[in-house]
């Protein structure tokens, strides 16, 4: 039976009046990749926001590794082994892409362990280091996003949750972005993936769930959704 | 000759003080999104750390700069805890409004503690030196010395360190440096305690040029030094020095000439205006970055 990782029970979550969340349950299983899709506005953004305590429910409770994080706030759950790769990329554009990269790295204490990090993310994304020194807000779309991914690697993640990695990015990158979560989930660490392009993220996802204006409409195996024929109609274009 | 020279030296000197201060008022801009027009008090409370050290207390002036330093940091860090942590997430008119409170109760302590009349804060009996037939004020060169000193340092802090990089992402993107583990209370915390640090010693070496302290002693140094962090771009702390630095050199030259010197001040505060006519943002600010 396979462990869980992270587990999101009944969350309701308010901007103000509104109700953006309405009671959401589910589960991320140790080294799994498991993807939330739904259309624009349909919450996901802010379940994730929800899980690395940018954002707080109203009701509700969210668990990792057994222990109970709803309250805890953003910059602790990073030390617990969860780091969030924003949507639009949120790199430090007036810094360079090596202090973004450090900062990645602000909650490890050893040094070597940042070493190697960043020889790991520089190995990764050799077009990072070729760019070390440069300021990040001069990247390409496509460059930010590594370096997003990269900044997220320089934690120790245990688990990566990524929002929409793939947008705005030309074919060719998008089928990048979708190789590095596998090299990623390859790495053991477990992977919780946002995405409008469901179609690629079915293919590299063990579960996925469906989001629809604050509730989950549906779930299971990836590879189901995938030939279901109301997912097919409504996410998968087809 | 020999005067225009001296009268740089000055200028740069005092500019160095406005930009000691305009770099706190510029920090807590740029990292806790807030003008904080109580900026300018924490001087007067400087100032008045110092006079119970060597007026009071008849102690050495080297002690009264060091307890000046640390009651400020320490009243820096109090006010953010105290009156804005608990704004956090205000709109920024309320929190405009706390701060000149804040900067109302520190001036009205003062005056209640040491009364409204003038005090004498004796430093240092400092002395002119002949350099190359130009006679220079000591006080002006150790308060240059100094200024320099600590602008490189913090240059160096904000650019090379962890705490410094910490900084930087909390101002541009607060939510995004949660997500890398950083306390933005924290920095914010450590950015009023480096400002007030600053401010501290800005308050001594005004001291040194005149030795009276009063309850409104931060005032016209604190919106001179808010003029300076605008003219460089508020926000940006290599423009803050140049702000400065400008301020104080416009403003001894303008000292040096008999028929200007009256209208000094007047003089310093059009600086700004012309600057934001050329260029709004000031001559180091950014433009705002449209916000998808
Ligand atoms: N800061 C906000 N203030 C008010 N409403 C918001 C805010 N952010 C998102 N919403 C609303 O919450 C709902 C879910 O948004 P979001 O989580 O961003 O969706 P998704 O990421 O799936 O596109 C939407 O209706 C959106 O308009
Ligand atoms: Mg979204």
């Amino acid at each position: 039976m396979s462990e869980a990782l992270l587990q999101v029970e009944n969350i309701e979550v308010y901007y103000g009046l509104i109700k953006a969340l309405k009671g959401i349950s589910f589960t991320v299983n140790r080294g799994e990749v498991v993807s939330l899709i739904g259309a624009n506005g349909a919450g996901k953004t802010t379940t994730l926001h929800t899980i690395t305590g940018l954002l707080r429910p109203k009701v509700g409770k969210i668990t990792y590794n057994g222990q109970d994080i709803t309250k805890v706030p953003a910059h602790k759950i990073v030390t617990m082994g969860v780091v969030h790769v924003p949507e639009g990329r949120r790199v430090f554009k007036d810094l360079s892409v090596y202090d973004n990269l450090c900062l990645g790295a602000y909650t490890v204490q050893n040094k070597e362990n940042i070493a190697d990090n960043l020889a790991m993310v520089y190995d990764l994304f050799p077009r990072l280091e070729e760019r070390k020194n440069q300021m990040s807000g001069t990247l390409s779309g496509g460059e930010q996003q590594m370096l997003a991914m990269g900044r997220a690697l320089m934690s120790n993640p245990e688990m990566i949750v990524m929002d929409e990695p793939s947008m705005g990015l030309s074919p060719l990158l998008v089928n990048e972005v979708f190789k590095i979560i596998e090299t990623v989930h390859s790495r053991n660490i477990t992977v919780l993936l946002v995405e409008q392009n469901s179609k690629k993220a079915l293919a590299v996802s063990d579960r996925a769930y469906v989001l629809e204006t604050g509730n989950i409409i549906m779930e299971g195996k990836a590879s189901d959704l995938a030939n279901d024929e109301r997912v097919k109609k409504a996410y998968l274009g087809a | 000759m020999s005067e225009i020279i001296s009268t740089i030296i000055n200028g740069l000197s005092q500019g160095g003080v406005y930009a000691l201060i305009a770099l706190g008022y510029t920090m807590v801009y740029g990292i806790a999104k807030m003008l904080n027009f109580a900026h300018g008090d924490i001087i007067m409370v400087g100032s008045y750390a110092a006079f119970v050290v060597v007026g009071m207390m008849s102690s050495s002036p080297f002690l009264a700069i060091f307890i000046a330093v640390v009651v400020c940091t320490a009243l820096g860090i109090l006010v953010e805890r105290l009156a804005y942590r608990p704004l956090r997430g205000a709109p920024s008119l309320s929190v405009l409004i706390t701060a000149i409170g804040v900067s109302y109760l520190l001036q009205s302590l003062a005056q209640i503690i040491f009364g409204a009349t003038p005090v004498m804060v004796p430093m240092f009996d400092f002395k002119f030196v002949d350099i190359g037939g130009i006679s220079i004020k000591i006080q002006s060169l150790i308060t240059l010395a100094v200024c320099a000193v600590v602008i490189v340092l913090l240059l160096f802090v904000i650019k090379k360190t962890k705490v410094g990089r910490a900084m930087v992402a909390v101002s541009e993107d607060r939510g995004a440096a949660q997500l890398m583990g950083v306390n933005v209370n924290r920095t914010i915390a450590i950015t009023f305690a480096i400002g007030s640090a600053l401010a501290a010693l800005a308050g001594i070496f005004s001291l040194f040029v005149s030795p009276v302290t009063s309850p409104t002693f931060g005032a016209l140094p604190g919106i001179k030094a808010f003029v300076a962090a605008v003219i460089g771009g508020i926000g940006s702390i290599p423009g803050a020095a140049i702000g400065g630095i400008i301020l104080g050199v416009v403003e001894q030259f303008a000292l040096s000439v008999p028929f200007l010197s009256p209208y000094a001040d007047a003089i310093v505060f059009s600086i700004l205006i012309v600057v934001l006519l050329v260029r709004p943002t000031g001559i180091l600010g950014k433009k705002q970055r449209e916000k998808v």
